[in-house]
């Protein structure tokens, strides 16, 4: 059962007229106003209304003047404002997309990237504007055979929703071959959708176009609903979390794990296979989608501690204070924009944190993170002390024989 | 003030390109079309014209596959009117779909006379930018390509427009151009807008597109495609490899051999 309320577009439509006296608005009636929502936002300063005005303004009847700004772009929806809120109100689930679909809606122009990757979304199903048609094409470099459904749809198993990044950036497909290894090694039975698969759609979602979002949850929904398969595992953070709230809220009810805890449950028959010596420091950065909004601090943790010859070292914002890197929310293609209005990008700041642990490795199990912490490495002349490995990687790495190392 | 906008499908290059069975024509199976990039521009500049001074901006394309979502599009925009030309599947060659539009145009109920038509200044498949200039000829009206801004000082008969022209090396003119008349569009003055997927939908449900047939107005191909073939990869690259020094001296004597130093 989701803990998330529908979106105005798929449910009884809620909007910010209603808001208030909506079940999940009565409760943000009692806010108490105590700021800490804008004092943890990582971009709190730089908003004309952070949560707590938000809801201020709201309840006194203002809501088109926050809708006329367009300073809620600066939410990268790191489920921070949400987390630490005394009154346990569900800013980032209820309020803040509800706001942001509004305020997206009125803008007088969407920031030139952010508009690139949602017509990419639209058109190609994924923003890096590939052809949908090479949504597999990573396979071809596959250490290991992987099954298509559409060309051979037998029941799986594990479905495996790659996502995005995953599929076409040459880092994530790193990535997809290194879990499709994990998979072979282990012997899970998988298959992905290849050219079937969509992007799931939550960034859309939270920079606020819904529609978006609903097309494609529309198309997922429907091709998932053409296989049989026990469980979706995805490698996106931001893909669990849709599956795992909105997808769930619009019927569907599959078992949904992230590849990070799928590996971390099954921790038994992947240890002894663990058995080349990596002898790195490494460091985790909690991914929002996963840590915040879903508790998932310590399967990533456990999979880091399970590989010979790694040492944990943790950041001074960690877990569930965990800083965000910049990407949720539509921030994933908003860094101009950002840079514009005279704001660091969040990736740099987590990664001055992750290199001040002395760490060799930042490890990473969200595919945003992986290019956003690469540039960052580099933009701030870091790349020869840090290299930026998702936990999957490094697992696959692990696997050989121990005088490999 | 009233706007025409055409707009029309092309091949979209995120596919490889493939070479037809008949050697002379794309394999339209394996591409999607898009609508041409710079005809999204003219539609921009339609929507900024009637934004700042006021028009009924009006939409036509050929039929085509997927053109009915474009247009559509074109309505969530803030287009006022959207036309779609029947019968004329597979889409003609560029003059003959000029001569097809200009046949056309006159029957569109409510339409003509308008004071502006932009059209792309070129597309994928019309580098040389024919369609808008063919079509001023046949409707007999003043033309102007490469377009990157246009203001309109009086509409109507004896109206004007102010229209900025980009040359090479960044080199802009301004040029007045008696309307009506037609203009490629190279640039709008801003980037096309963005319009959420819900406005779109929103307008498949409450919108019509109006279609009208195209009629005989077709005129006989000029140019025809003798054959199609796709690059070949010719020649050799050869890297230098080495300290500078060395490769300077290569790179030297490399152009020595032929003469260029």
């Amino acid at each position: 059962m989701s803990l998330t309320m529908p979106v105005p577009a798929t449910g009884p439509t809620l909007t910010l007229d209603n808001l208030l006296d909506s079940p999940g608005g009565r409760e943000l009636q009692s806010c108490i106003q105590c700021g800490i929502c804008a004092g943890t936002c990582p971009y709190g300063e730089a908003m004309d209304y952070p949560p707590r005005r938000i809801i201020g303004m709201l309840r006194a009847g203002l809501a088109e003047e926050v809708l006329a700004s367009d300073s809620l772009l600066f939410c990268v929806t790191c489920y921070s404002c949400m987390a630490k809120c005394p009154r346990g109100l569900r800013l980032t689930e209820v309020l803040l997309p509800l706001v942001k679909e509004q305020v997206f809606g009125r803008l007088p122009e969407v920031p030139a990237e952010l508009q690139k990757a949602l017509q990419n979304t639209h058109r190609y199903g994924n923003p890096l504007g590939e052809s949908p048609r090479k949504r597999s094409a990573w396979t071809a470099g596959s250490p290991v055979p992987v099954r298509v459904l559409a060309t051979d749809s037998r029941p799986v198993d594990v479905l495996w929703f790659t996502e995005c990044y995953t599929a076409y950036h040459p880092r994530g497909q790193d990535t997809c071959r290194a879990t499709a290894k994990l998979f072979d090694a282990i012997g899970v039975d998988f298959a992905i959708l290849g050219h079937e698969e969509k992007c799931a759609g939550e960034c859309a979602r939270l920079a606020g176009e819904t529609g978006l979002f609903e097309s494609l949850t529309d198309a997922n929904l429907k091709v998932l609903g053409k296989y049989e398969f026990a469980r979706l595992v995805t490698s996106g953070a931001h893909a669990y979390d849709a599956f795992t709230h909105e997808y769930r809220a619009l019927g569907f009810d599959q078992p949904v794990e992230h590849t990070t805890a799928f590996f971390a449950r099954r921790l038994d028959r992947l240890k002894p296979l663990l058995r080349r010596k990596l002898g790195v420091t490494v460091t985790y950065h909690d991914s929002c989608a996963l840590g915040r909004h879903n508790g998932m601090y310590d399967e990533p943790r456990a999979l880091l501690q399970a590989i010979p010859g790694v040492k944990l070292v943790e950041m001074v914002h960690n877990r569930v204070n965990a800083t965000c890197c910049g990407g949720g929310g539509g921030g994933m293609w908003l860094d101009t924009f950002f840079k514009a209005r005279g704001q660091e990008r969040l990736a740099d700041r987590r990664v001055k944190e992750a290199v001040a642990t002395g760490a060799d490795v930042l490890a990473v199990s969200c595919p945003y993170e992986v290019s956003r912490f690469e540039d960052s490495l580099k933009v701030l002349g870091y790349e020869k002390r840090m290299v930026v490995r998702d936990v999957t990687e490094l697992l696959a790495e692990a696997l050989g024989a121990p005088e490999a190392a | 003030m009233n706007v025409l906008v055409l707009m029309k499908m092309v091949p979209d290059i995120v596919e490889e390109l493939e070479i037809g069975a008949d050697g002379r024509s794309l394999d339209l199976d394996a591409v999607r079309p898009i609508v041409s990039e710079r005809d999204d521009h003219a539609l921009e500049q339609a929507l900024l014209l009637k934004e700042r001074a006021g028009a009924t901006v009006t939409v036509v394309a050929l039929e085509a596959p997927e053109v009915d979502e474009v247009l559509f599009t074109a309505l969530a925009k803030g287009a006022d009117r959207a036309v779609k030309v029947t019968g004329v599947e597979p889409a003609p060659p560029t003059a003959a779909a000029a001569a097809v539009l200009a046949a056309v145009l006159p029957k569109v109920p409510n339409l003509m006379p308008v004071d502006l038509v932009l059209a792309g200044c070129q597309a994928i498949d019309d580098l040389d930018g024919v369609l808008a200039p063919s079509l001023a000829e046949r409707l007999g009206v003043p033309y102007l390509g490469i377009v990157t801004g246009i203001t309109v000082e009086a509409a109507g008969a004896g109206g004007t427009a102010s229209v900025l022209k980009e040359f090479a090396g960044g080199t802009r003119g301004r040029y007045t151009v008696c309307l009506p008349a037609v203009l490629g569009v190279q640039a709008a003055e801003k980037p096309p807008r963005y319009v959420p997927v819900a406005k779109v939908r929103a307008a498949m449900k409450a919108r019509t597109l109006e279609e009208i047939p195209a009629g005989d107005g077709g005129a006989a191909q000029l140019v025809e495609v003798a054959a199609m073939t796709k690059p070949e990869a010719a020649g050799k690259a050869e890297m230098l490899e080495g300290d500078p020094g060395a490769v300077a001296a290569k790179l030297v004597e490399i152009l020595a051999a032929r003469g260029l130093a």
